[in-house]
């Protein structure tokens, strides 16, 4: 028994002195992350045909739901000015004269949820409507002006949105002396739920093109993980963790992720400048500032830590499927 | 430092790879491991690396019995046991140098200490001029000291060796095993499984021969220690 003991002590011991203090073997620890790293990218660079098309293929993925998520951003842009720029118009009873309609107009401008009113008076309308309209003629056949005294409410910075639209019109269509509201909400409606559906194909889209990088990395790291496989087992075979056999994998999946990245912010880049042309064309016809906004600093980062991360998600799938298999048994022979 | 008790190891319900064996090896000893090939040789070893676990009694290497051990810990007790290989498994993709640092890589050891012994290592089997060369360069016999230089580099307590001199012919066998001698000397346990017989009868060491999975010689000080451990 005491011998026994005495073994183990001896062992022990052994164990220790083998060990480097704490600041050393952190030190050599990142010092072994950072050949590892350089390696991985070496042996990228070794094969660059291969990498270039992992990287592209990545870069296409990735650069496809961006995209959409560029337009659909500005989109969002172009109506939420629309939503600002909508006003209600309340037409008022034939009766109301033009002292009520006054009093109307300070009414309703003392709501908070109201930014501005404006009282087109029915003398006012007809002229002007005599004026653009071209019906002079038809218009002096009139016996009595048939337009009524009009109030076009302008929305407050808070009910700028669809719903508070709606609320504000409800309000002003219960008042005394309005006959009729109108505010041309449908079209921003079926905007809005365009860009809503559009938001969410986008996203499925996102997570699938995700999906398949994955996919991807996991199968060209699965291939360098078959071309390693000799290394990995002398590595295990001399008491190589399992973080320590990974880690060139994973960093290979981070690069693949790196380069897709740059790729795909390439990619998005010149077809914005392919693309912008036609678009500020287009908007103008349709006398709109639309502009396609291309990604900012931080979306480009954010970008390439997407990206990353998800070439190193794939090589992790990949060595957890492969590499844990790869058991030094097999070399030892019957 | 080695000590098997009652260890089975069955591989199918009907292929018993190892039956019950019994044996000890103290700190600094060298024995062989002899029998038919299927014999179990390999098993055993596979034993000690914790490559295999046996599936009845005890493997106990350094005082730590390695049936109970988590998964994790495998690489930790593989740092201790150094193995030669008759194919020696070295890597045809870098220098000598880097082949045999491959140990002190997976143990963290700072770069400068890694030269330094590594070159002490590859001295010890006299391939130090050749450090630089791809393996692939070297003879049979300078590859298989590569190999071994690669087990000793991190001065492991147990030496394991499975057919070590199976492709060399006499004169190199036997630098080889003065080699082996050589460490056991200076306090590495030993073990190397071998049917050459003639180069086991030279030596005149201890052997264990096993045969159809039973150890039917040389297992007597084992049973000994085992017994002084009760």
């Amino acid at each position: 028994m005491s011998d026994s003991r005495a073994r183990a002590k001896d062992v022990s011991r052994g164990a220790k002195s083998s060990r480097s203090p704490l600041a050393e073997q952190a030190t050599s620890y990142f010092g072994h992350h950072r050949k590892v790293a350089a390696d991985s990218a070496r042996r990228l660079w070794q094969s660059p045909v291969a990498s270039i098309m992992t990287w592209t293929v990545m870069g296409v993925a990735l650069a496809l739901p961006v995209a959409l998520m560029l337009l659909l951003t500005s989109l969002q842009g172009v109506s939420a000015g629309w939503e600002s720029s909508a006003r209600v118009t309340a037409y008022l009873e034939q009766d109301v004269s033009l002292g009520q309609a006054e009093a109307l107009k300070q009414k309703v401008s003392e709501d908070s949820r109201v930014a501005e009113v404006e009282l087109i008076d029915r003398d006012a309308a007809l002229a002007d409507f005599r004026a653009s309209s071209g019906l002079e003629d038809a218009l002096d056949y009139l016996n009595d002006n048939p337009l009524p005294h009009t109030l076009l409410v302008t929305p407050g910075d808070g009910s700028r949105t669809a719903d508070g639209i709606q609320t504000l019109l409800a309000v002003v269509e219960g008042l005394d002396g309005v006959e009729q509201v109108q505010v041309d909400l449908g079209w921003l409606q079926r905007l809005n739920a365009m860009t809503e559906l559009l938001e969410r194909a986008v996203w499925a889209l996102a997570i699938l093109l995700s999906a398949a990088v994955v996919l991807v990395i996991g199968n060209t790291v699965r291939l360098s993980i078959e071309n390693r496989r000799d290394e990995i087992l002398v590595a295990k075979l001399v008491g190589g963790t399992d973080g320590f056999v990974r880690r060139p994998f994973l960093y290979t999946g981070a690069f693949f992720g790196l380069g897709g990245g740059v790729v795909a912010w390439i990619l998005l880049q010149m077809s914005l400048w392919w693309l912008s042309g036609p678009v500020e064309r287009l908007a103008g016809l349709y006398r709109s500032d639309f502009s396609l906004s291309g990604l900012t600093f931080d979306g480009v980062l954010a970008l390439i830590i997407v990206a990353m991360l998800l070439g190193w998600l794939g090589a992790w799938v990949a060595v957890k499927r492969h590499l844990d298999d790869i058991e030094p048994g097999e070399i030892a022979g019957g | 430092m080695i000590e098997f008790r009652q260890v089975t190891k069955r591989y199918d319900s009907d292929h018993t790879a190892l039956a019950q064996v019994n044996f000890g090896l103290d700190r600094g000893e060298l024995a062989f491991l002899t029998g038919h090939s299927g014999a179990g040789k390999s098993t055993l070893l596979k034993l000690i690396m914790v490559m295999e676990r046996p599936s009845a009694g005890e493997v106990e290497v350094g005082g730590q019995v390695l049936n109970r051990l988590p998964r994790r810990q495998i690489p930790y007790i593989r740092r201790h046991i150094g193995v030669v290989f008759q194919n020696h498994q070295l890597l045809f993709d870098r220098t000598v140098f880097h082949n045999v640092a491959m140990p002190l890589e997976v143990m963290g050891v700072p770069a400068r200490d890694i030269g330094r012994r590594v070159r002490a290592a590859l001295d010890k089997v006299g391939l130090l001029s050749k450090e630089k060369m791809n393996p692939m360069q070297l003879s049979g016999g300078e590859q298989q000291r590569v190999g071994i230089a690669r087990a000793v580099v991190n001065k492991p307590p147990v030496l394991l060796a499975d057919e070590p001199t199976g492709n060399l012919d006499p004169q190199l066998s036997a630098d080889i095993m003065s080699l082996f001698a050589e460490f056991s000397q200076v306090g590495v346990t030993v073990l190397i499984a071998t049917h050459d017989v003639a180069l086991i009868n030279t030596l005149g060491r201890r052997t264990l021969t096993l045969d159809q999975g039973r150890l039917v010689a040389g297992g007597s000080p084992g049973i000994g220690g085992e017994s002084r451990h009760v």
